[in-house]
């Protein structure tokens, strides 16, 4: 294997410093065409310990089965979202025996590549990597494309290879484009696509457009946790480091005065 | 009576004069802290020496915590960084200071450096202290390029490709040189293990021995203050600068306060904004690295980003490449460059004054257009300000021979 890389590499690594400063500047202009989809503010609250109760059962059910969480415990999730060790193994835990064991998927990444393309991403830091508002409009982003082998495409990331999971949930929608009128050259008039202006739905799904945006929000909520589980806990605790601070600054100052009192 | 008792002079017994008697421990400390005597006068810009020690003392004492849990290995380290974060007992902690201490290294090195620059701490004769400060940087860029390699994720490894594939530039050996760096033929484990070596052995053990003769040269000449003055020239009956107070009690308590105001401020990072919105852990360095998807964007972490601006607002890829090392290394130069018979800001005349506010001006905003997609405007005003980055040093021998300086006075500027 190593060798086999070795050869990759030396074929094609030397080629890849060469283009990599071509690449990054035509990224460079690609993430700021990325930057101009208006990403829908995902409102999450991070304290609300049901709706992240919530989000957590939405992974297990609807994400975990290509997904994994392989940073995250079922114990660590557990005492964040008061559930007990019962609650984990009837409730969340589909595929692990003890509670200490971390969120893995069943699915072999070499048949997940064939099935999708690319394997499904560990997603214990996506909120982290992109953001929850890019979570949240991803999920509720996907809208029919025919020419999509998945039969969808999505808003945030086109030409993505996830299928939209939630259709049954969310209702199949199209997306809508902001469009003007044109004569071409030989006077015919022609539609001019502006730029992407909304979703609107074809069909409905087993929930309203109100429930479907609160689940998707505790399902971004979940995933933003676990992106960073000790968030909460490093919040309180500066909280007390910095009330130390400055009572010790204030020791400090009077120490600093009495010192300095002789110096003209 | 020995011989250190008839040459200090005041004659002790039990352990301190066992110690004594074989390590110069009462002497080093006088010499260094109880009767070091620096400026009375010192502001707010000096505070940063020491910050910069404290700064250093927190990376090495993290940096070891780290090392028990990390592994350097392509296929481990990212995951080992996940594991300090979420399952080492106060892993967290220790890496958020770690992380927020790198980028805390560089705001208190650059206002320690811009301290000098306002007060002419490098003019005769601290020429040497400033040459040595200049290696600590740059030994400590190199310590901070090592080290963000080594959490693997997108942005280590793509900053990492790009920046040592800027060596290719150089003309016959460049593409052996970055095969060299590199140890193969693109950034891999092989790259990942002898950047932690040079991270956590020997960039570490240089800074260390480096500060340490900073030090050793600061206390031989004496320490500048904001008037520039030499404060050893008028003494008092007893040997003291007239100006002076011992570095202990005196400076030392005033430097408790400005450490603990300081760790409020690195706290408070630590604790409710450890990505300082993707300034100090870059969004993108939250995937593990994968070198068949290249990110977004690729930029170097805001302390290198004044220099990278220098590097891409040049057309030329070898211009480029010389240009940005150049612009690292012209600092040296100061001491010579600069031929004003003042040091202090305070008594130069309105050119230098115009030059520096330039300088600063450009420095900063080259920082931040090297955060910036290299096209249109942006270009045109990184090329701008990287002209007057090189013209406050090429032209500097000019404008601080003809500037007019202010007298300066004899004793120096204390309000009690």
């Amino acid at each position: 294997m190593a060798d086999l890389n070795r050869g990759f590499l030396k074929g094609v690594g030397m080629k890849i410093v060469e283009v990599v400063l071509l690449v990054s500047c035509i990224a460079w202009t690609g993430a700021h065409a990325a930057v101009e989809v208006d990403l829908e503010r995902a409102n999450i609250d991070r304290s609300n310990i049901n709706s992240l109760q919530r989000g957590a059962r939405n992974f297990m059910n609807y994400c975990s089965g290509c997904h994994s969480a392989k940073y995250v415990r079922f114990n660590t999730i557990g005492k964040y979202l008061e559930l007990s060790d019962e609650q984990l193994i009837d409730n969340l835990m589909f595929n692990a025996e003890k509670t200490f064991e971390t969120i893995n998927v069943s699915m072999r990444p070499q048949d997940a590549e064939r099935w999708f393309g690319t394997a499904p991403p560990d997603l214990s830091l996506m909120a982290r990597a992109k953001g929850a508002d890019y979570v949240y409009s991803f999920l509720k982003g996907f809208y029919v494309d025919p020419k999509s082998p998945t039969g969808v495409d999505n808003s945030v990331l086109a030409g993505t290879s996830m299928p939209n999971v939630l259709w049954e949930l969310q209702g199949y929608q199209r997306a809508t484009y902001s469009e003007h009128q044109e004569t071409d050259a030989e006077g015919q008039p022609v539609t001019i696509i502006d730029h992407f202006a909304g979703f609107e739905p074809i069909t409905t799904g087993t929930m309203d457009a109100k429930d479907f945006d609160e689940f998707v929000r505790d399902t971004t909520n979940f995933l933003s946790y676990i992106a960073e589980p000790i968030r909460a806990d490093r919040r309180k605790l500066g909280v007390w480091v910095l009330m130390y601070l400055i009572f010790f600054w204030i020791i400090a100052r009077m120490l600093k005065k009495q010192i300095w009192k002789d110096v003209k | 009576m020995s011989r250190i008792e008839a040459e200090v002079g005041k004659p002790k017994g039990g352990l301190m004069k066992w110690i004594d008697d074989r390590f110069p421990f009462t002497k080093t400390m006088k010499y260094h802290v109880t009767e070091y005597y620096a400026s009375k006068n010192f502001n707010f810009w000096y505070v940063f020496g020491v910050l910069a020690m404290v700064v250093l003392v927190l990376q090495l004492v993290t940096g070891i915590f780290l090392t028990m849990n990390y592994k350097p290995s392509a296929e481990e380290a990212f995951a080992s960084v996940e594991y300090i974060m979420r399952d080492v007992e106060w892993g967290w902690l220790i890496r958020y200071m770690h992380s927020t201490g790198a980028s805390f290294f560089f705001i208190v090195v650059y206002l320690h450096m811009y301290r000098a620059m306002l007060y002419g701490s490098y003019k005769k004769p601290r020429e040497l202290i400033w040459i040595i400060g200049m290696l600590i940087f740059l030994v400590l860029m190199a310590e901070a390029f090592a080290g963000y390699l080594l959490p693997w994720g997108q942005m280590s490894y793509w900053g990492a490709q790009v920046i040592i594939s800027l060596f290719g530039a150089i003309p016959a050996i460049g593409d052996s040189l970055v095969e060299y760096i590199r140890g193969d033929y693109s950034i891999s484990d092989i790259t990942l293990n002898r950047f932690f070596a040079l991270h956590v052995i020997a960039l570490p053990l240089a800074l260390i021995g480096l500060v340490f003769v900073h030090i050793v040269a600061l206390h031989e000449v004496g320490s500048n203050n904001p008037d520039g003055i030499e404060i050893k020239k008028l003494k008092g009956a007893d040997g003291v600068p007239l100006d002076g107070v011992a570095f202990h009690p005196y400076h030392t308590s005033k430097d408790l306060v400005a450490i603990i105001v300081f760790l409020m401020i690195f706290s408070a990072v630590v604790f409710f904004a450890p990505e300082m919105g993707g300034y100090f852990l870059e969004h993108a360095n939250f995937e593990p690295a994968n070198l068949r998807a290249t990110p977004e964007h690729i930029a170097p972490v805001w302390y290198f980003t004044p220099f990278y601006a220098i590097l891409r607002a040049v057309p030329d890829k070898l211009w480029g490449f010389i240009l940005f090392g150049t612009s690292v290394i012209l600092p040296l130069f100061l001491p010579w460059l600069d031929r004003s018979r003042v040091k202090s800001i305070r008594y130069r005349g309105s050119l230098y004054k115009s030059a520096l506010a330039l300088f600063t001006v450009s420095f900063v905003a080259l920082g931040w257009l090297g955060m910036q997609p290299p096209d249109g405007v942006y270009v045109v005003v990184a090329r701008l300000c990287a002209v007057v980055y090189f013209a406050f040093f090429l032209l500097m021998p000019y404008y601080t021979s003809i500037d007019k300086t202010k007298p300066v006075p004899e004793r120096v500027v204390y309000h009690g």
